[in-house]
């Protein structure tokens, strides 16, 4: 099932050196990009079907096309590797084993939107991956491919490495913005859009770090070549990260549109300890978690999950076996969004923790069914009332738990409510 | 959340050492505006200290040229900044969902018995210091823990034992 075109040189050793990168290919699509128009190339990815990998599935193509002309300021590019959705773990393969694809991608779209300037935005986190992506760069100004003349063409470009420092709110892209700017990282209200009024006030275009890695091949292969994989509306492949109570969890190249449970069984080993399957969270925390019965039609594309009412997100699947204590889980998530609030709004830096609050107590035993019903209706109250959605990621999946397991809430809280055992 | 409101005074003006000076300038020619300055520059501080003082702050406001409060609010906002010194070994463990299903808590719980250190606390004699953070983005190789910014997957008590072994 799996497949290897951002993954293609992950397997050969010391891909991450420029050297080896360009006897495998790398930087070999740039002579053709530089002779293309750069709507041309806008186009080619267009119609490349291409969606943005950071979790929203934007296409790509129709994002950049949101740039005004002619403003006369300068265009910014920032990569996002702030990859800190619990569960996604793929793009630091990219910065890791093949940077310089990323950086061949950075050129390919800086000289489609007309951009000079490219910051990556890493996570603090990733202190060894930071290190292995400045050497990449800094490879690539020694060869040529970044700085006054890239690849010898009329064009400048400069890449720049921005650390974060240990916020999730900052992968929300004018959180980013604000971070990059020097500011705490609290996301901005909307319109204006980053497209028109981004970095510095200045048009910026914001992708994801596996979006950019995937352009060298649309562009060496063209739209078709990228459509042969996944499906029609979700085309292209992606990495997708599979992790929990599976036998081999690990990062896997698939194409969309794969059967989730096959890929659980056949790919990732299965249900570990052979235990039975309780629940799947397809795309990220933030996403609706799965039951068994529903998981059996889902397939992994954009379509499928929003048929299924949850999201495909950033491709991290967590597979749960039947020991998971769902109300512990969802304390842990609640405990995650409540630290990584950025404090902007009231209902997500108060709300987030009256959950936490609640959902302790239910732990506790001393909670009664007016918590859990509280704690249902605080979802409700708190989604979509903030200027980003770190809180409806939050409230998204805690709504879905406590509907789907509703008598394990239950549970915890009968005790001391009589009306709970009726309940159940 | 520990308290990150407190700053704490060396007594004794802070500077960049050489290096650290050489890239501060070869980073600010990046960025339009200088106060962008404001992340690297407390990140170069905590590479040359371990942790960021009241002087290092004001240092950087200067540096940048703009005001403390604006360095002060990055500063206390982002978790990873120290605001004190550490122990010589930082160890962060991962919290967060997919290290929570595949058994962080036994590793937090030996660590706790091991060094006599609850999360958020550092031992007497310096050598340690215990964090339990929120994920660090290898959810594929659960249990993680990081000492130092070293990445160490798959753990379990027996591959910590032989970890903290090997720390001085």
């Amino acid at each position: 099932m799996e497949v290897k075109i951002l993954s293609a040189k992950f397997d050969i050793k010391d891909a991450h050196k420029i050297k080896v990168a360009k006897e495998h290919g790398a930087y070999s699509t740039l002579d053709k990009v530089f002779a293309m128009k750069p709507e041309d190339v806008i186009e080619l990815v267009k119609n490349s079907g291409l969606r943005g990998r950071g979790g929203a599935g934007f296409p790509a193509g129709v994002k950049w096309g949101f740039l005004p002309k002619g403003t006369g300021k300068p265009v910014y590019l920032a990569v996002n590797s702030d990859e800190s959705e619990p569960a996604t773990f793929k793009d630091r393969y990219i910065l890791v084993k093949d940077p310089h694809s990323m950086i061949e991608g950075i050129i390919i779209c800086s000289y489609a939107i007309g951009s000079h300037d490219t910051y990556i935005y890493i996570r603090g986190e990733y202190t060894t991956q930071v290190k292995a992506l400045q050497a990449a760069i800094d490879e690539a100004y020694k060869e040529g491919y970044l700085g006054d003349k890239v690849a010898g063409h009329d064009f400048k470009l400069n890449v720049t490495v921005h650390r974060g420092a240990g916020a999730y709110v900052c992968g929300e892209e004018t959180a980013l913005l604000e971070s990059v700017e020097g500011r705490k990282g609290q996301p901005r209200s909307k319109p204006p859009f980053p497209a028109v009024a981004g970095l510095y006030g200045c048009p910026t275009i914001i992708n994801n770090v596996q979006t950019i890695a995937s352009l060298p091949f649309i562009i060496a292969n063209g739209a078709d070549a990228y459509k042969a994989y996944g499906t029609e509306k979700s085309p292209g492949t992606h990495l997708f990260g599979i992790s929990g109570h599976v036998e081999k969890p690990g990062m896997y190249e698939l194409p969309l549109g794969l059967p989730l449970l096959e890929v659980i069984d056949k790919v990732a080993g299965g249900v570990w300890k052979g235990r039975k399957l309780k629940g799947i969270i397809p795309g990220g925390s933030s996403t609706p978690v799965l039951l068994p019965e529903e998981a059996k039609t889902v397939t992994l594309d954009y379509e499928s999950m929003a048929e299924h009412k949850t999201m495909f997100g950033s491709g991290g699947i967590v597979v749960l076996d039947e020991t998971v204590d769902m109300v512990h889980l969802v304390k842990n998530l609640i405990d995650f969004y409540h630290h990584e609030s950025c404090g902007q709004c009231t209902p997500c830096r108060e709300g987030l923790g009256w959950m936490l609050k609640i959902i302790k107590k239910i732990l506790s035993g001393d909670g009664t069914m007016v918590d859990v019903d509280l704690l249902r209706e605080l979802c409700d109250n708190i989604e979509m009332k903030t200027v980003c959605v770190l809180s409806a990621a939050c409230t998204m999946p805690v709504r879905s738990y406590l509907d789907k397991f509703r008598h394990e809430f239950v549970a915890y809280v009968t005790k001391n409510d009589s009306s709970a055992a009726e309940a159940k | 959340m520990s308290d990150r409101s407190q700053l704490i005074s060396t007594g004794t003006p802070f500077q960049f050492d050489k290096e650290r000076d050489a890239e501060f300038e070869r980073l600010v020619k990046r960025y339009p505006t200088r106060e962008s300055m404001i992340l690297p520059a407390l990140w170069l501080t905590q590479e040359q200290e371990g942790w960021i003082s009241q002087e290092a702050m004001a240092y950087i406001a200067d540096r940048i040229g703009t005001y403390a409060s604006k360095v002060y609010e990055a500063a206390t906002f982002y978790t990873m900044y120290h605001l004190h010194p550490m122990g010589k070994n930082h160890i962060c463990v991962c919290r967060t969902l997919s290290c929570w299903l595949r058994g962080k808590q036994e590793i937090v719980d030996y660590l706790k018995d091991e060094i006599g250190i609850k999360p958020g606390q550092i031992s007497d004699d310096g050598k340690f210091s215990l964090e339990e953070v929120e994920c660090l983005g290898h959810c594929g190789t659960a249990p993680v823990v990081q000492v130092n910014g070293e990445f160490h997957e798959n753990m379990d008590v027996d591959k910590l034992k032989s970890l903290l072994a090997t720390l001085k």
